[in-house]
C-alpha cells in the first residue's frame, strides 16, 4: 500500500502536508508522532472518514478512493480506534457483524453461522474471546481483541492501530504485541499509531515521524533511539529524565484512613483506602484506568461524598466538606479532564484564571469583580508558566491541549499553596510541555509541597513519584518505593501481587 | 476488612425494607381505616352478559371481610419485608398494590353491581393510544432522537382522520392521518437530525405549532362546516370463535382494528429492533452512533427514516380519538396521551412489550376513573380523572429513574468530511 502526496486543510490549518508513506505485506509501520501531529487526520483519510483535498491512495498499485469507512472496508484496509468502536450493551458478536450482518429470510440475523464465523477468526489468529458476552461486561483488553476480530471479519489486509495500547495494562500490552507479530506472520500489512517511544522501538519494522503534518524523518529501530526519535517528534533537543534529587519525608500533610466509597450503582469503587502524604514528596497512585483513583481524588478534593473513613488534612480530620473549604486549606487540584473540569472554554483565560478565587477580596468588590486585578493574575500566570497566547482575552479552547494544561497548573500553583492533587497532569499534552509540566511538579515538591500524582502512564509515575500505591479494584494492592522494576509495578497494575 | 463493607451494605438494605415494610403496613391500616370500616353488603362483577354463548355466574364478594382480608395481607407482607429483609421484593409490592386495587373496587362497588369484563375491555381500547404513542417514541428514542413531539403528532392524526375521514370514508381517513403523522415525523427530522435543532425544543415547536393550528381549523372550518366534522368510525369486528371465550373474549378480540393493528406493530416492532440486521443496526446507531458510522451505516439516514416512521405511527395513535371512537374532533382532545405514552416507553424500558404492558397499566387507570364515575362514588369526579396522571407522577418517579436510555439520547450527531 501507498500514500502518495496526501494533504488535508481543516480552514487555514494543514493537518497534513504533502505525505508519502507506504507499507508492505508482513510489515509494521510504526507512525509516530505528538498530540496534534496529524496521525489520526491521516488514518482518518486512509479509512474514508475524511476526503483528502489532494493525493492518492494505491493498494496493489492501484488507484483507489474511499468516501466512506465501508469502501475502505472492502479494500481491505481496516482501523482498530483508540477509542474502542463498540457498543457496550451488544454481545460480542452483534458489534463483530454489525453492518455486515449474515442473514436469513426476512433480515432475520443468522446468529449461529455469525458465531460461527467469529469462532473461526479467533481461533484462526489465536483471539480468544466468548461470542456470547456482553462488551461492557469484558476487560479492555478482551475489547481490543473483538475490535481487531471485527476487522478481520471484514478481510482486512491493512490493519491500522491508533494508540493500541493507551488503554492497557503492561500484561495487556505484552499479550497485544503478541497478537500484531501473529497478524504479521500472516502477511498482513500493520500500521501502528502511538506517540510512546520504546513501543515503536520494540515492535516495529520501520518508523516514520510525523511532525507538524509533515513526514519529518524515517528511521529502523536497530539504527536509532528514543533520543533520536524525540528529537525528531519534537523538533529540539529534549530531556525525557526530570532530574529529581532525593529529599527527606516532611511532617504527615494528609491521611486517610479506612476511606470506602459506594458508586451510584451501589458498588464500592473504593474500599478501605489507607494513604499518608508527607511534606516534600510525590506520592504516585499507579492503576489502570477506572479503578477507583478519579474517585479517590474526587474524595479528596470534596467533590464526592464518603461513605466511610476519614480524610485528615495538616492533623485536622474532614468529613463531606465543600471543593472551596479544601481550596481554602491550600489543597490545590489539577483535575484529569482540562475541558470539562478544570476550565470552562468558552471563557477568556483571565476568567478561567479567577474561576476558583473570584471570591477573594482581591478579585470582587462587593458584588462586582475587580477585572483590572483579574487581568494582572492571568498575565502573571501566562507569563510565568509559559501559556502561549497572544492575549488573555481570548476564549480558553483557542489554546492548543499543552497551553490548556499549563494555564491550568498556573492557576492552582500560582497562589499560595500546601498541597497538590494532580490527575494526569500530561494526558494529551506534547511532549516539550510534559517537560515544562514535569519540572514544575517537581520544583513545587522541592519547595515544601506534598503532592498526589495520579497518571495511569506508569512511565510518568515512576519518573516522578517518591512512593507508589497501586489502585486495583478500589483497593491499594501494593506500595512500592520509586526505584521499582516497572515490571512488577505493572504486575501489580493487573491485580497479581 | 470486607466485613465493614458488608455490613454497611447490609444496613443499608435493611434500612430500605424497614422503609418499604412500614409503608405497606400503613397503605394495610389505611385501606382498612377508611374503605373496610363502615361498609357492609356485596359486590357484584359481571363477568359475561346474559347473551353470552358461554356465560359465567357473577362474581359475588362480601365487602367487608373481601377489604379486611386485603388490608392485612398487605400488612402482612409489609410485616415479612421488615423481618426477612430480602434481596428483591418488587413482587411483594406488586401483590399489595393489586390487593389495594381490588380492595377499592370492592369498596365503590359494594352493594351495586359492575361490569368487570367491560373495565377489562375499556383497558385495552384506553391503553391504544398510549402503547402506539410508545412505539412512536421506542422507534425515535432507539435511534437516539427524543420525540417530545408526539403529543403533537397524536394531535395532528386525529384531526387529519376527523377531516379527511368525513370527507373520503374512514379507510383513506385513516390512510392521510398516518400520512400527517409521518409528515410532521420529517419535520421534526429534518429539524433535529439535518439541522441540530435541540430535540426537546423542535419537540414541544410541533406540539405548539399542532395545537394551534388544529383549534384554528376547528374555529374557522369545522365549526361552520359539521360534516366535516362527521367521520364514519371503524366498527369493531367479532374475531369468530375467539370472541366467544368468556372474559378474554370480548376484551381482546371483540375490537376494533386500532387493537388489532396496536397488537400486530408491537409484535412487527419487537421482531425488527430485536431480530433483524436493521434492527441491529438501528440500535447501534442510538446506543454508539460512531461505531456505526465507522462501519458503513449512516447515522443521519438511519434516524430520519426511524423518526419518520415513528410519526407515522404516531399519525395512527392519533387517528384512533377520531376514526376509533367518537368520529369528531375536539380542540386538544389528545389530553397529553402522547406525554403519558413517552412515560410508558420508558416504563417498558424501550421495549415494545414492556411498553405495551405499561400503556396496559395507564389504559387500567384510565378505564377506572370513567367507570368509576358511572358507579357514583363518593370521590369527586374530577379527583378521579387525575388517576391517569397521578399513575405517570408515581411511575416516572418511582420506577423510571433507574431504567437506561440508548447512550447517545438526544445528542445530534455531526458527520464528519
Amino acid at each position: 500500500m501507498k500514500l502518495h502526496e496526501i494533504s488535508k486543510s481543516f480552514g487555514p490549518v494543514k493537518a497534513n502536508s504533502n505525505i508519502n508513506l507506504t507499507v508492505d505485506r508482513g510489515e509494521i509501520l510504526g507512525l509516530l508522532g505528538e498530540n496534534g501531529a496529524g496521525k489520526t487526520t491521516l488514518m482518518n483519510i486512509l479509512t474514508g472518514l475524511y476526503k483528502p483535498d489532494s493525493g492518492k491512495i494505491l493498494i496493489d498499485n492501484q488507484l483507489r478512493e474511499f468516501h466512506n469507512p465501508r469502501e475502505a472496508n472492502k479494500n481491505g484496509v481496516g482501523m482498530v480506534h483508540q477509542h474502542f468502536m463498540l457498543v457496550p450493551v451488544f454481545s460480542v458478536t452483534e458489534n463483530i457483524i454489525l453492518g455486515e450482518e449474515p442473514t436469513k429470510r426476512f433480515n432475520k440475523i443468522d446468529l449461529e453461522n455469525a458465531k460461527n464465523k467469529v469462532l473461526k477468526i479467533s481461533s484462526e489468529y489465536k483471539l480468544d474471546v466468548d461470542p456470547d458476552q456482553i462488551i461492557e461486561k469484558l476487560p479492555v483488553g478482551i475489547q481490543q481483541r473483538v475490535e481487531i476480530i471485527k476487522i478481520l471479519f471484514r478481510d482486512a489486509e491493512i490493519l491500522i492501530f491508533d494508540e493500541p495500547t493507551a488503554v492497557l495494562t503492561p500484561q495487556e500490552v505484552v499479550e497485544f504485541f503478541e497478537i500484531i507479530k501473529n497478524l504479521k506472520k500472516t502477511g498482513k500489512a500493520i500500521i501502528f499509531i502511538t506517540h510512546k517511544l520504546h513501543e515503536v522501538l520494540e515492535i516495529c519494522d520501520r518508523i516514520n515521524v510525523l511532525r507538524r503534518g509533515k513526514i519529518v524523518g524515517e528511521e529502523y529501530p536497530k539504527k536509532t533511539d528514543k533520543k533520536k526519535l524525540a528529537e525528531l517528534m519534537v523538533g529540539r533537543t529534549v530531556n525525557l529524565r526530570t532530574s529529581r534529587k532525593k529529599m527527606e519525608q516532611g511532617e504527615v500533610l494528609l491521611e486517610v484512613n479506612g476511606l470506602s466509597i459506594l458508586s451510584d450503582n451501589k458498588e464500592y469503587v473504593l474500599s478501605n483506602v489507607d494513604l499518608k502524604l508527607h511534606k516534600n514528596e510525590i506520592l504516585g497512585i499507579a492503576g489502570v484506568q477506572g479503578n477507583g483513583q478519579t474517585e479517590l481524588v474526587e474524595a479528596l478534593t470534596g467533590l464526592r461524598s464518603v461513605s466511610s473513613g476519614k480524610i485528615s488534612y495538616f492533623g485536622k480530620e474532614y468529613k463531606n466538606f465543600s471543593p472551596r473549604k479544601i481550596h481554602q486549606l491550600g489543597v490545590r487540584h489539577i483535575p484529569e479532564d482540562r475541558q470539562k473540569q478544570g476550565l470552562i472554554g468558552e471563557f477568556s483565560l483571565t476568567e478561567n484564571s479567577i474561576l476558583n478565587t473570584y471570591y477573594e477580596e482581591e478579585f470582587s468588590y462587593n458584588i462586582t469583580l475587580n477585572w483590572t486585578n483579574a487581568k494582572i493574575e492571568a498575565k502573571k500566570i501566562i507569563e510565568k508558566f509559559d501559556v502561549r497566547t497572544n492575549s488573555e482575552n481570548i476564549s480558553a479552547n483557542k489554546l492548543s491541549g499543552g497551553n490548556q494544561q499549563k494555564l491550568l497548573i498556573g492557576r492552582e500553583m500560582s497562589r499560595s499553596i500546601n498541597l497538590l492533587i494532580a490527575s494526569q497532569p500530561t494526558r494529551g499534552v506534547d511532549v516539550g510541555s510534559i517537560e515544562y509540566i514535569h519540572n514544575q511538579i517537581v520544583f513545587a515538591r522541592n519547595k515544601g509541597i506534598g503532592v498526589i500524582l495520579n497518571s495511569t502512564e506508569l512511565e510518568e509515575i515512576i519518573a516522578l513519584s517518591d512512593r507508589i500505591i497501586v489502585l486495583f479494584e478500589g483497593k491499594v494492592i501494593a506500595e512500592f518505593p520509586s526505584d521499582t522494576d516497572p515490571n512488577i509495578i505493572g504486575l501489580a497494575m493487573a491485580g497479581e501481587n | 476488612m470486607d466485613n465493614t463493607i458488608k455490613n454497611n451494605i447490609e444496613e443499608k438494605k435493611t434500612k430500605k425494607s424497614i422503609i418499604v415494610g412500614l409503608c405497606l403496613i400503613v397503605l394495610g391500616s389505611i385501606i382498612y381505616i377508611f374503605l373496610g370500616l363502615n361498609i357492609e353488603g356485596y359486590a357484584t362483577f359481571r363477568l359475561s352478559r346474559p347473551t353470552d354463548p358461554f356465560a359465567l355466574p357473577n362474581l359475588i364478594l362480601p365487602a367487608h371481610s373481601f377489604i379486611g382480608i386485603s388490608a392485612l395481607l398487605i400488612a402482612f407482607f409489609g410485616g415479612r419485608i421488615i423481618i426477612k429483609a430480602p434481596k428483591k421484593f418488587t413482587l411483594f409490592i406488586a401483590l399489595s398494590f393489586f390487593l389495594a386495587i381490588a380492595a377499592f373496587l370492592v369498596w365503590a362497588t359494594a352493594g351495586k353491581s359492575f361490569s368487570l369484563t367491560g373495565m377489562l375491555q375499556a383497558t385495552v381500547v384506553r391503553a391504544v393510544p398510549i402503547a402506539l404513542a410508545a412505539m412512536a417514541g421506542i422507534l425515535c428514542e432507539r435511534v437516539a432522537v427524543i420525540n417530545i413531539g408526539i403529543e403533537g403528532m397524536l394531535l395532528a392524526g386525529a384531526f387529519a382522520g376527523a377531516l379527511f375521514g368525513s370527507i373520503f370514508g374512514n379507510f383513506f381517513g385513516l390512510i392521510l392521518a398516518v400520512l400527517v403523522g409521518g409528515f410532521f415525523g420529517f419535520i421534526l427530522a429534518a429539524l433535529v437530525v439535518t439541522f441540530r435543532v435541540d430535540q426537546i425544543i423542535a419537540g414541544v415547536a410541533i406540539n405548539i405549532f399542532v395545537l394551534g393550528i388544529t383549534s384554528f381549523l376547528t374555529s374557522h372550518l369545522l365549526k361552520s362546516n359539521p360534516e366535516l366534522n362527521d367521520a364514519p368510525v371503524f366498527k369493531s369486528i367479532n374475531l369468530p370463535v375467539l370472541s366467544d371465550i368468556p372474559v378474554l373474549g370480548p376484551v381482546l378480540f371483540k375490537q376494533n382494528i386500532f387493537v388489532y393493528f396496536s397488537i400486530f406493530i408491537v409484535i412487527i416492532s419487537t421482531y425488527y429492533l430485536f431480530k433483524t440486521a436493521y434492527g441491529l443496526r438501528a440500535r447501534a446507531v442510538g446506543e454508539h452512533p460512531k461505531a456505526a458510522e465507522t462501519l458503513g451505516i449512516s447515522v443521519l439516514k438511519t434516524r430520519f427514516h426511524h423518526v419518520i416512521m415513528g410519526g407515522m405511527i404516531a399519525g395512527f395513535g392519533g387517528a384512533w380519538f377520531t376514526l376509533g371512537s367518537v368520529g369528531r374532533f375536539d380542540e386538544g382532545m389528545t389530553g397529553g396521551r402522547g406525554f403519558i405514552g413517552l412515560a410508558a416507553m420508558i416504563f417498558g424500558r424501550w421495549h415494545p412489550v414492556g411498553a405495551l404492558f405499561a400503556a396496559l397499566i395507564f389504559g387500567f387507570a384510565d378505564s377506572l376513573q370513567q367507570k368509576l364515575a358511572i358507579l357514583r362514588t363518593p370521590i369527586p369526579s374530577e379527583f378521579l380523572a387525575m388517576a391517569p396522571y397521578l399513575v405517570t407522577i408515581i411511575v416516572v418517579a418511582g420506577i423510571v429513574g433507574n431504567a437506561k436510555p440508548p447512550q447517545a439520547i438526544g445528542q445530534a450527531y455531526v458527520k464528519e468530511n
